[in-house]
């Protein structure tokens, strides 16, 4: 193998797996460590300049970064990263004094379709450079799909309405109950820029035999929901089925049981285990008494008279083709109709835009879906980007976090008459954490502990009221043990060839067995060779020649504890621990040069 | 000197040995010894051997005398026997274990000074007397915890750190555990664990007097130009006669060297060795052989390494005094006071 080169920027931003899986690439480690010290307020300002809303995602994110966890690799479960977040959030100080303030106008002006998490992240990132953002939202307060789809038993207005004003505080425009019906109009008023963040606004309709007799008691689960969180829904019936198995039906099914729904069930097509739901999302759902059926497929909605009574299902079982795709065929056994007063219908979202006239300059796709770049965001019509679902269909906030921050920068680039697809490198720092001779700036005595779970209201009391949270959060205590269980995967190993003797003195002592010394070869082959062989070929190898033996020295990354083991007992300094900080490039964050393109 | 205890958590694909550790289970406290030193890669092939042979960590008692390399058996193998024994005394209590029980493996450790110069006699008389033992010297050349003045196997005209050259003879260790009568007699080198460890592994397993030498520098004060116990001397003189893998339980024989070099060794309680010969002319059944072989190099500079002797059909001292074979907490009263008939029938025959 070559020797790895470590220089190159993604080399350890992938070492550190949750940083990377992050779609904004929040520096994850760095705010737990903070969180450890009691830093509360500067962890909180990490995540504010990496993912915009810290406290919303930190009771509602998708958590990417969860399942890419080293430590999920290494014991049971992964650090709770989301609800360290959380808490960063929760114990925070005043911190406005902190945000950027309005800078001086530029006299560009930028509008923005939408008041969600997409929109909202590039007016944050805008409007401190000098930019005029008018942001448009049918709804009167801004939030979007996280404050009408999201049950306020989840995430409270108040913390949205916080998180969003230190947004607009920025010298936002908000046009809030305005609707935007005509790109052509909007592009009539002459902005320099516009950004469509108007998300996947349409519930999939399940058209099937029954539905539009019994439409009185069927309801789209989307729009159900924003019905239910502006209080024009109170109630629902006592026997409720809903369908889909998605996030939107784990909130549908939760929020019945809190609206008279006593006999709630989910049920999906396909089996449990592969329902597009977090698992933890179908967990609370299962604590809260609401099973979840599998390998139903709906075929009618019964009624009588109009009256909806229940839904009939075909029973299917998963079988695999040659090719491992699953297909869902009947079972043979039969029919089932489940009683029911009323249906939740969460079978998925779709794009619209009957307000993108034809000779806006928009193209669309085989799929009706607006032609957008996936680096700058930008449509055919160059004035026009799109970000968040809008852009790609239906993903989460934190997506559209960070679809918002790249079509920021190229909006910021456009109109500095830049080329928006020469996009900056992000800026690295890489700096040694030795403090002493078995001293360092981290913790490096690794916590055994397990995941520490997140208390949750009693359910009888959760369950009577809507808008009261179920989780809590964690307090100090649990917060301080759950932090510790971060292997800190940003404070990395790097070794120095030139310093090595050679004496296994890191070998012996790495408590993973991640350190081998052997001859070079191809690395199918030195992957089978090392002290502990590793066939997973996603984490890296770091191989270093340049020995005087004449062998090379290869760290599987893999299961590494950066515990800093190998950096102690090294008697030449040739491992040393150093923590790699990456800033991701927003707009204006980095000096706008085009000599800077192949820096 | 690391604050911290080794973390818990190992390589979730590590192999386990018939007894399912891993060789993780076989590891003692975290090293207080200096970063770097070869010890600690002596304690990690202990730990290797001990996992490969399958043992038992509590059928395993671990002696050693004062020094840095008598602090490691704190370092591996924590869930077995253990004393600690004045400096230089490791071999006679070692003894005295074996003759109370000869059920448990005795495993040596010692070091250059320990075993050269304050308990020189201590390590002639326990080799001599066949002690069915590993007896590990870990030999470093210098006296590590007094500052690095040059010990008993320091060779003459070596530097010290400081410059200092060395006028003293050296005692060759393996040298005298010929000449003394040890069964099974090694040397090889801490920066070679692909050595080392099979060495270890069959000497466990041969039942009388093992003796291995270990060279094993002393980063801190012996590691320079001019020393010849330094990883780089002794990487560029090391003259490796054979190497070995020890057979263990009923695995097939995958041997791919080409034929005629390879020489399997049945040891007397059936375990086998298959000894790879580095150099063709030298053959390790030959005491006398050895040990002209072995003064010759050494007047060349060269440090040979590998298994230098065994014999196969060793005895050791419970064979030579026709012990009883049970260990002695386990008489019970009627074997201990076999009564006065018992008494009178051996003082007739003193009479």
């Amino acid at each position: 193998m070559k020797p790895t080169d470590i220089s190159a920027p993604d080399y350890f931003h992938k070492v550190v797996d949750c940083q990377w899986a992050c779609p904004a690439h929040t520096p994850v480690p760095e705010y737990i460590r903070l969180i450890a010290e009691g830093r509360y307020s500067d962890a909180y300002m990490i995540n504010w300049k990496s993912n915009v809303f810290p406290g919303i995602l930190g009771r509602t994110c998708d958590r990417p970064c969860e399942p890419a966890c080293r430590r999920g690799r290494v014991e049971e479960n992964p650090v709770a990263i989301c609800r360290l977040k959380r808490v960063a959030a929760d114990f925070k100080d005043d911190i406005k004094h902190r945000l950027p303030r309005p800078g001086p106008k530029n006299g560009k002006r930028i509008a923005l379709v939408g008041g969600g998490p997409a929109s909202l992240a590039v007016a944050r990132d805008l409007a401190p450079l000098g930019y005029h953002c008018t942001v448009f939202d049918q709804d009167p307060k801004a939030g979007g799909m996280m404050r009408t789809q999201i049950p306020k038993f989840r995430l409270p207005d108040s913390v949205i309405d916080e998180e969003t004003d230190y947004i607009l505080g920025l010298g936002i425009e908000f046009k809030g109950g305005h609707r935007i019906d005509s790109l052509k109009q909007l592009l009539a008023e002459n902005y320099d820029a516009i950004f469509v963040g108007s998300g996947a606004p349409r519930g999939r309709e399940l058209d099937i035999p029954g539905r539009k007799e019994a439409a009185a008691n069927i309801h789209i689960g989307i729009e159900w929901l924003s019905s239910v969180s502006f209080g024009h829904v109170e109630k629902i019936g006592r026997r409720v089925i809903v369908l889909g198995g998605g996030n939107t039906a784990m909130d549908c099914c939760r929020t019945a049981r809190r609206l008279g729904g006593t006999d709630v069930k989910v049920i999906v097509r396909s089996g449990f285990d592969e329902m597009k739901a977090s698992p933890w999302e179908k967990e609370d759902a299962l604590h809260e008494d609401i099973p979840i059926l599998n390998y139903m497929v709906p075929i009618a909605f019964i009624h009588d008279n109009g009256k909806l009574t229940g839904v009939t299902f075909q029973k299917v079982k998963a079988e695999y083709d040659a090719k491992g795709r699953r297909n869902l065929v009947p079972s043979g056994e039969p029919d089932e109709t489940v009683a029911c007063d009323d249906v939740l219908v969460a079978v998925g979202q779709e794009n619209a835009f009957p307000w993108i006239e034809a000779d806006c300059g928009i193209e669309f796709d085989k799929w009706h879906m607006p032609k957008v770049d996936p680096t700058t965001f930008a449509s055919t019509n160059p004035k026009v980007f799109f970000g968040g679902d809008a852009a790609f269909g239906p993903k989460n906030i934190i997506w559209a976090v960070a679809h918002g921050h790249d079509a920021a920068l190229s909006i910021h680039k456009m109109l500095s008459g830049e080329d928006i697809n020469e996009r900056p490198l992000p800026e690295v720092h890489v700096s040694s954490q030795k403090m002493g001779i078995h001293e360092w700036s981290y913790d490096n005595d690794i916590s055994t502990d397990k995941r520490f779970k997140v208390p949750h209201r009693d359910k009888v009391i959760a369950l009577k009221d809507i808008r009261a949270e179920v989780e809590l959060g964690y307090d100090l205590k649990l917060a301080l043990g759950e932090a510790e269980r971060c292997l800190n995967c940003d404070v990395q190993t790097v070794f120095t060839a030139p310093l090595c003797i050679e004496c296994d003195a890191c070998v012996d002592i790495c408590p993973m067995d991640c350190i081998t010394f052997t001859q070079n070869g191809e690395e199918d082959d030195l992957r089978q060779r090392l002290k502990a062989p590793s066939p997973h070929h996603d984490q890296a190898l770091y191989v270093a020649d340049g020995l005087k033996t004449g062998r090379v020295m290869v760290k599987d990354e893999d299961v590494c504890l950066h515990c800093g083991l190998c950096a102690e007992r090294c008697p030449t300094g040739a491992w040393d621990m150093q923590k790699y900080l990456i800033d991701m490039v927003h707009a204006g964050s980095t000096c706008q040069s085009k000599a800077r393109s192949a820096a | 000197m690391t604050y911290i205890a080794k973390p818990k958590f190992h390589h979730p694909g590590l192999k386990k040995n018939e007894l399912g550790y891993t060789h993780r289970d076989y590891e003692g406290k975290i090293s207080t010894l200096c970063a770097g030193c070869g010890h600690d890669s002596i304690t990690a092939s202990i730990i290797e051997a001990c996992f490969e042979l399958s043992i038992e960590p509590h059928r395993v008692a671990k002696i050693s005398g004062i020094g840095c390399s008598s602090k490691t058996p704190d370092y591996f193998l924590g869930n077995s026997h253990g004393f600690n024994s004045v400096h230089g005394r490791m071999p006679s209590v070692l003894t005295g274990a074996n003759l109370a029980n000869r059920d448990l493996i005795y495993l040596g450790v010692s070091g250059d000074g320990d075993s050269a110069s304050i308990g020189f006699g201590q390590f002639a008389h326990s080799i001599r007397r066949g002690v069915n033992m590993t007896y590990i010297v870990e030999n470093n050349g210098v006296y590590g915890l007094t500052k690095g003045q040059f010990s008993a196997t320091a060779d003459r005209g070596s530097k010290s750190k400081k410059g200092v050259v060395n006028t003293d003879n050296a005692i060759d260790l393996v040298a005298i555990a010929l000449q003394l009568g040890a069964t099974f007699v090694a040397r090889s080198f801490s920066g070679d664990k692909t050595q080392l460890v099979p060495l270890i592994a069959a000497a466990i397993q041969h039942k009388g007097a093992s003796f291995i030498d270990v060279i094993s520098p002393c980063i801190a004060f012996n590691n320079h130009a001019g020393s010849t116990k330094s990883f780089d001397y002794v990487r560029e003189h090391n003259d490796a006669v054979n190497r070995l893998d020890v057979l263990v339980g009923r695995e097939p024989i995958h041997v791919d060297y080409a034929p005629g070099t390879v020489q399997v060794v049945e040891q007397h309680d059936g375990s086998r060795i298959a000894l790879r010969k580095l150099d063709a002319d030298y053959d390790a059944h030959d005491r006398l052989g050895a040990m002209t072989f072995l003064q010759k190099h050494a007047a060349k500079g060269q440090i040979v390494t590998g298994l230098l002797y065994v014999d196969p059909e060793a005895e050791d001292l419970h064979a030579h005094l026709n012990t009883v074979d049970a260990p002695l907490n386990r008489l019970d009263e009627k074997a201990l006071c076999p009564g006065s008939a018992a008494l009178d029938k051996i003082n007739a025959s003193l009479r």
